[in-house]
Parts: C-alpha cells; sequence; structure tokens
C-alpha cells in the first residue's frame, strides 16, 4: 500500500505529475468536485494543530469526500493506551485514507505498516513534514515556474526547523540550486543535513548570520518561527525568538522578484507590514496546500485501487 | 580440553576476545539442539586472544547481522570433517533488535512492542540509522 512518510518516498518525477495535478485542479476545481465522492479520510492528530488539519478536511471536502477523525490525543483511544498499530489497523476498518499527526519521530510510519489504506505524514514530532514540502514546492513552481538555477535563503530556526530540513532534501535533488543559511549560533541547520543532504548532493551553500547582507542574492526567502515546542528550556526560547524579525525596511534591496515563503503560524518574525508586499507569498502557501492534499490523496487513493 | 571436531557445519572464528556470548545470542544459536561449542580467549597470533564457536549441524544462517558487531570474523564451513568454504561478514544493510534507538522522541520508545530497525545509510562510514526517526546508531 502505498503511503507518503517522507518526501523521499516519491521520485522527482511523481513529485512534478503532484504539482502538475495540483495546477489542473486550481484551473479546473470543478472537475474535482466529486472525485472523492463515498470516500472518508480520517485526520489522527494526536497533537493540535489547526493548519494542517483542517487543510486535509477542506482538500477532502473540495473533492466530495467526507472526514472523520480526533484532534488531539486526549479525545481517542491513545489516552486508554491503545497503540499506533492497532489505531492505524481500526481506522482502516472505517477510512479509506488516514492523515496522520503524532508527537513521537516515526509514528505515521509505523501507521503505514499495519494499515490497509493509504497513511499521509501530517508531521512527526521535529522529524517530517511531507505535506508542508509539497506545499512549499507547489508555490516555487508556481511563483517562480520551476526549480532550477534558485537561490534560496532559509532564515530562523534552521536547528530545530522540520520543515527546512525537508525542503532543503526535496531541493537538493533539482539542479543549480544555491542555498543560504541564515541563523543564530545556536539555531544552525544541523551537521548532518549539510553532511548528508547539501555537500553529498555538492549543493553550494554558505551560512550567515547577516539576512540583510545576502537579501540581494535571493529568489526566495524561507522565513521560519522559533518554535517553544521544540526547546527544553524556556530562557533559551525567549533569548532566540526574536533573532530574526522581517520588516519592509529590510527588503529594499531585495530582488523585485523574490518570494518571501513561511510555514505558518507566524508570531512575530514577519511584520503585518510585510503582507501587503505583492512579494509575500506564505497566505498563497497556505491555499496551495490545500490544492497539494487534494492532488495527493487523489493520487493515493488512486493507487491503492490498484 | 577436548572439543570433537565438527562433521558437517561451521566455526565462526576471529571473533573479537569477550564477543562470544554476543555473537551466539544474536545468532539465536541457543535455540539449537546440536553441539555449539563457545570457545573462549584461545590465543591467536593475529589478535593475540580470541573467541570461536562450533556449530556441528547444516543450517542456513544468517551471518550477516554479526557483521556489524563484529566486522572481522571469519565463518569456515565445514563438509565431512573437511573446510569447503571460508566467508567473511559484510555489514548487513538493515539490523533488527540488534540495537537500541536511544532518541526519546522515537515512536520506539513509547511502543515496546516495535521492532527496533536500523538501515545502513553510508556503507563507508558504517553509519546505521534507526528507521523510525532516522537517529544515528552510536
Amino acid at each position: 500500500m502505498r503511503s507518503l512518510i517522507d518526501i523521499l518516498d516519491f521520485s522527482i518525477e511523481e513529485l512534478d505529475e503532484l504539482i502538475a495535478s495540483a495546477n489542473d485542479i486550481i484551473a479546473n476545481p470543478e472537475k474535482y468536485s466529486e472525485k472523492c465522492k463515498g470516500k472518508k479520510l480520517a485526520t489522527l492528530f494526536f497533537e493540535p494543530s489547526t493548519r494542517t488539519r483542517l487543510s486535509f478536511e477542506a482538500a477532502m471536502l473540495e473533492l466530495g469526500g467526507s472526514v472523520l477523525g480526533f484532534s488531539e490525543a486526549n479525545s481517542s483511544s491513545a489516552a486508554k493506551g491503545e497503540s499506533v498499530a492497532d489505531t492505524a489497523k481500526t481506522i482502516s476498518c472505517y477510512a479509506d485514507i488516514i492523515a496522520m499527526r503524532h508527537p513521537k519521530e516515526g509514528a505515521p510510519l509505523v501507521a503505514a505498516q499495519n494499515a490497509s489504506i493509504p497513511v499521509i505524514n501530517a508531521g512527526d514530532g521535529g522529524h517530517n513534514h511531507p505535506t508542508q514540502t509539497l506545499a512549499d514546492l507547489l508555490t516555487i513552481n508556481r511563483e517562480k515556474g520551476g526549480f532550477n538555477n534558485l537561490t534560496v535563503g532559509f532564515c530562523g530556526d534552521l536547528k530545530f526547523g522540520r520543515t527546512v530540513h525537508s525542503l532543503i532534501t526535496a531541493l537538493s535533488r533539482y539542479e543549480g540550486i544555491n542555498v543560504v543559511l541564515i541563523s543564530p549560533e545556536e539555531l544552525k541547520l544541523p551537521s548532518y543535513v549539510k553532511k548528508d543532504v547539501l555537500a553529498k548532493n555538492n549543493i553550494p551553500y554558505k551560512q550567515t548570520t547577516d539576512l540583510e547582507s545576502v537579501m540581494p542574492e535571493l529568489d526566495i526567502l524561507y522565513m521560519t518561527r522559533v518554535q517553544r515546542e521544540r526547546f527544553f528550556n524556556e530562557e533559551d526560547y525567549l533569548r532566540l525568538k526574536d533573532s530574526y524579525i522581517l520588516e519592509p525596511k529590510k527588503l529594499k534591496n531585495a530582488k523585485k522578484d523574490l518570494c518571501i515563503m513561511h510555514p505558518l503560524p507566524r508570531v512575530n518574525e514577519i511584520s503585518i507590514a510585510v503582507d501587503s508586499d505583492p512579494r509575500a507569498c506564505y497566505f498563497k502557501q497556505v491555499l496551495n496546500g490545500k490544492y497539494i492534499r487534494m492532488a495527493l490523496i487523489l493520487k493515493l487513493l488512486e493507487e491503492a485501487k490498484k | 580440553m577436548n572439543i570433537d571436531s565438527i562433521t558437517n557445519g561451521f566455526v565462526i572464528d576471529h571473533i573479537t576476545a569477550g564477543r562470544g556470548m554476543r555473537i551466539y545470542e544474536l545468532l539465536g544459536l541457543d535455540n539449537l539442539d546440536c553441539s555449539v561449542a563457545i570457545i573462549k580467549n584461545v590465543t591467536s597470533k593475529k589478535l593475540g586472544k580470541k573467541d570461536i564457536i562450533k556449530v556441528d549441524a547444516d543450517i542456513e544462517i544468517d551471518f550477516d547481522v554479526i557483521g556489524y558487531v563484529d566486522p572481522g570474523i571469519t565463518i569456515n564451513i565445514i563438509r565431512n570433517c573437511e573446510r569447503v568454504d571460508k566467508l567473511s561478514v559484510e555489514l548487513p544493510e538493515k539490523l533488527t533488535n540488534v540495537i537500541k534507538c536511544k532518541n526519546p522522541r522515537c515512536i520506539t520508545t513509547t511502543e515496546q512492542e516495535i521492532n527496533h530497525v536500523f538501515k545502513l545509510t553510508d556503507r563507508e562510514n558504517g553509519v546505521y540509522r534507526c528507521m523510525y526517526c532516522e537517529t544515528k546508531a552510536k
């Protein structure tokens, strides 16, 4: 049974197909409004998430399907001690596809190993969040017309930011990508990502603590939030949370066609004044997230039929 | 000390001294009802001291699992009291329940019945990563 646990589960060709499918959904939504009639998506969210869960639910509803599920572990059998494997086997009897978020790394893989229906990883702790990466790829594709020969700046929490690790991994398979890593010393990209992804794929990269100095080079600026839940120590969080705040004045030397992205939610790392800048693409990213999830649900249900 | 020679079976040689019991457990030799000898601290020209395991039964065993624990091991296959083959072990692609994931955020730490599976991600440097959370084995 085909599932999506890690972005690398899909080949570049499959990602291209998925993006083409999402673009077709955007252009012809009426064509897809009953594609999943009679099908059910189970959203198993063992930790809270408004955006991702609602995006999945909206995606399924727009495909004419229905949704069931829970939005926190306390309202599921996990509170009674049920294993992820048993939950996956049980839900396979009720639904046609699962979207799962879980605080433990690898939990969606365990679900996929035990379910008889496709499982989509909707985020497993600080590990993977492949549908956010799909949303990011669709946004880059729509804003830049492709993935080759781009200079992509990642700014903020590059240590714990799983969306950053996943997107770097996904982009490393394309030609001519340059990466600029902008973060405080304490939140630098982990060395294993630099070694296993950037160096291994011969992706040129540089690290800096100064966002403004590299701004003119960037085609894409991917901002991230310093996440409270990834810190064991509140003091460290408070010290680092305001490290980089994007304001209109910092964009004065940026390219005219810069694409500013953010996986959201933001706290204060992008000033609200930037929202009206035509280069701000983060709310487009949210919308793209719904469309690419529609394309993904369609693809996995189609493959399950085979 | 007398240990009978083997008719049909195998001898695991050049085990780092002290690791004999670990290899015995990993290969599940405790489940066999044939003669099995674990010889510890044998004098070795190459290693100084070594352990040896002799198994007097013609059975199929996946030796690669021990490649992770002790890559210098050699396996001698015995048929009709003669050595017919000498094998060296390779790092296995996958290790199941050989090492435990230490990442407190990994699903294997809360769900006790899940196998601890590590995959070889870098053969050159012998790097294994947890299949679930991708944490590097130490």
